[in-house]
């Protein structure tokens, strides 16, 4: 493809590579071996607690009812400051992985610190079938259907409930009439079909779709039919904000018939993982 | 695999199934949402796979609020017909299962045929495929039998291209860039004896909607799935999540 200048351009698709995949066709022991090296170490491994890896038992599952799942800054911010408190909450377990993008597993046995990026879970003490887990990772696109499976799967399926909250970019939302911004940041929700409490907030419209781990956790509950919901919440603001945590609001009394959460701000949790993103300099300052 | 909606799953001994290859322009997921729109196909089921990249979106012909996962599997009971779509990438370390995964499910499904609706790049044509019509068609021996339909209809079958270009012009092999699994896909259907038709456009990215509705067209005229209206057109529906293909609207501060 040539432009107006002379230069010519390599004409490129969005749907498929460039390359044919003929080389894979000729894979030798050496490179099955490196192969199967490498998924084993993107593999997605589920690590609970000593003291919860007993009481799991021979059926590797735990008990379940409410399994709430953020990901993203902004709805981790959000479980942290308005919800979680170290009083209710122990941290149970966490999902170790490693990709380009998280190299977390320099310590595959230990739990990622406060603060690292990681999927930590946590279990209500007052109500210990109730579980929340919390996202701040980079998940690569083939460990993703593996992550729903695995954590899904240690939990028991019968009357299990899931709730995901998510971030995304406002850019991403599509509309037919521009949003001039003052809109955002607002929640949209998408449903399985076994799901039937009533919304806070409308359905995410066509032709609007979802993708990364909010969707490999939908799609994995709308297949085993587990009622599962995902709240959405488009932003225009990159970093963890106030305003953007504040969104997530109203998911707490779509759950709050079945699940107990004491929904008390704490400002300063709210305030430390804000500050991080002010300017730290600046030249008009 | 295929996991369905009901509890019980549905037979799909002797019937057609129609799938798109995530190829250049997207031009067989396109003819596929076309098909499955306009003949008002129930869900029957999902493929759930961890070979594609995962995606969800609410139901993308109607707005019965029903969630859509990335490949599901649609039922015409009438005309015997069966439809998957695939609405994203095939991740690039999973291919070949893919084409495993396929392969194994339409052979114990007993389909009947399988056509695979694909594209290739408009640009890496030669002279003599610069000419006339952009539609190919590929048959795996246990389908050659249709071939004299299809050449009646004007079809005209891939050309192989030399595996040695400039060098010599003995050795001819198959070649489809830009039509993401479809070679694969295709002799691995020749090998397992799977009665296969491949039916691909040229074409280039770019809004590709008119090159959609150019393949159902040839493809109705194969298979019959639609009347034609007595002005000579097909009626084909798009579906309503074919709204805003190119982003929002625009900003009017823009101007």
């Amino acid at each position: 493809m040539a432009t107006f200048f002379g230069e010519v351009l390599s004409v490129y698709s969005r749907a498929v590579e460039e390359d044919e995949y003929d080389d894979l066709e000729d894979e030798n022991e050496e490179d099955a071996q490196i192969r199967r090296e490498i998924e084993e170490k993107r593999e997605v491994r589920v690590r609970w607690c000593p003291e919860v890896s007993e009481s799991v038992g021979s059926s590797e599952q735990l008990q379940c009812s409410n399994l709430i799942i953020a990901v993203g800054p902004n709805a981790a911010g959000f479980i942290s400051a308005y919800v979680l408190r170290s009083e209710n909450w122990t941290q149970v377990g966490w999902v170790s992985l490693w990709n380009e993008r998280s190299r977390g597993s320099n310590r595959p046995d230990t739990a990622p610190q406060p603060g690292e990026p990681g999927c930590v879970i946590y279990r209500q003490n007052s109500c210990p079938s109730v579980l929340i887990c919390q996202c701040t990772c980079y998940i690569a696109e083939d460990q993703l259907f593996q992550w729903a499976e695995k954590v899904l799967g240690s939990m028991q399926r019968r009357s299990l409930s899931v709730t995901v909250l998510s971030d995304a970019p406002l850019a991403e939302y599509k509309v037919p009439d521009y949003l001039s911004g003052g809109d955002a940041p607002f929640l949209r929700a998408l449903k399985t079909i076994t799901y039937t409490s009533t919304l806070p907030c409308p359905l995410l419209e066509q032709p609007n779709i979802i993708t990364g781990l909010p969707a490999a956790v939908l799609s994995h509950c709308q297949v085993q039919r587990i009622p599962a919901v995902l709240f959405q919440c488009f932003t225009d603001v990159i970093h963890p904000d106030s305003v953007t945590m504040e969104t997530y609001k109203p998911i707490l009394s779509c759950l709050g018939t079945s699940v107990k959460l004491e929904t008390c701000l704490s400002v300063e949790t709210l305030q430390k993982l804000t500050r991080i993103h002010d300017a730290q300099s600046n030249l008009y300052t | 695999m295929f996991v369905s909606t009901e509890d019980a799953t549905p037979s799909f001994k002797g019937f057609t199934l129609i799938l798109p290859a995530v190829s250049v322009g997207n031009v067989g997921q396109l003819a596929v949402d076309l098909v499955i729109s306009t003949l008002n196909m129930p869900k029957v089921g999902h493929f759930h796979t961890d070979c594609l990249i995962p995606m969800v979106g609410n139901d993308p012909y109607s707005s019965s609020e029903q969630v859509s996962t990335n490949a599901e599997v649609y039922l015409h009971s009438d005309l015997k017909l069966a439809v998957l779509q695939i609405r994203s990438p095939v991740l690039q370390n999973k291919v070949k299962s893919f084409r495993k995964l396929l392969v194994s499910w339409i052979k114990s499904s007993g389909f009947f045929r399988t056509v695979l609706l694909s594209s290739s790049h408009a640009y890496q044509r030669d002279d003599q495929q610069l000419e006339g019509s952009a539609l190919r068609y590929l048959l795996s021996p246990a389908l050659q039998d249709v071939g004299d339909t299809l050449r009646e209809l004007g079809w005209a079958e891939l050309e192989k291209v030399s595996a040695f270009p400039g060098i010599n012009d003995s050795e001819k092999r198959l070649y489809i860039p830009g039509g993401g699994v479809t070679k694969g896909l295709y002799s691995d259907c020749c090998a397992e004896s799977v009665p296969l038709a491949v039916v691909l456009l040229f074409c280039s990215e770019g809004d590709n909607v008119p090159d959609a509705f150019t393949l159902t067209n040839h493809l109705n005229d194969w298979l019959h799935l639609l009347e034609k209206s007595p002005q000579g057109s097909t009626p084909w529906r798009a579906p309503s999540s074919w709204r805003l293909l190119f982003g929002s609207g625009i900003p009017p501060l823009l101007f």
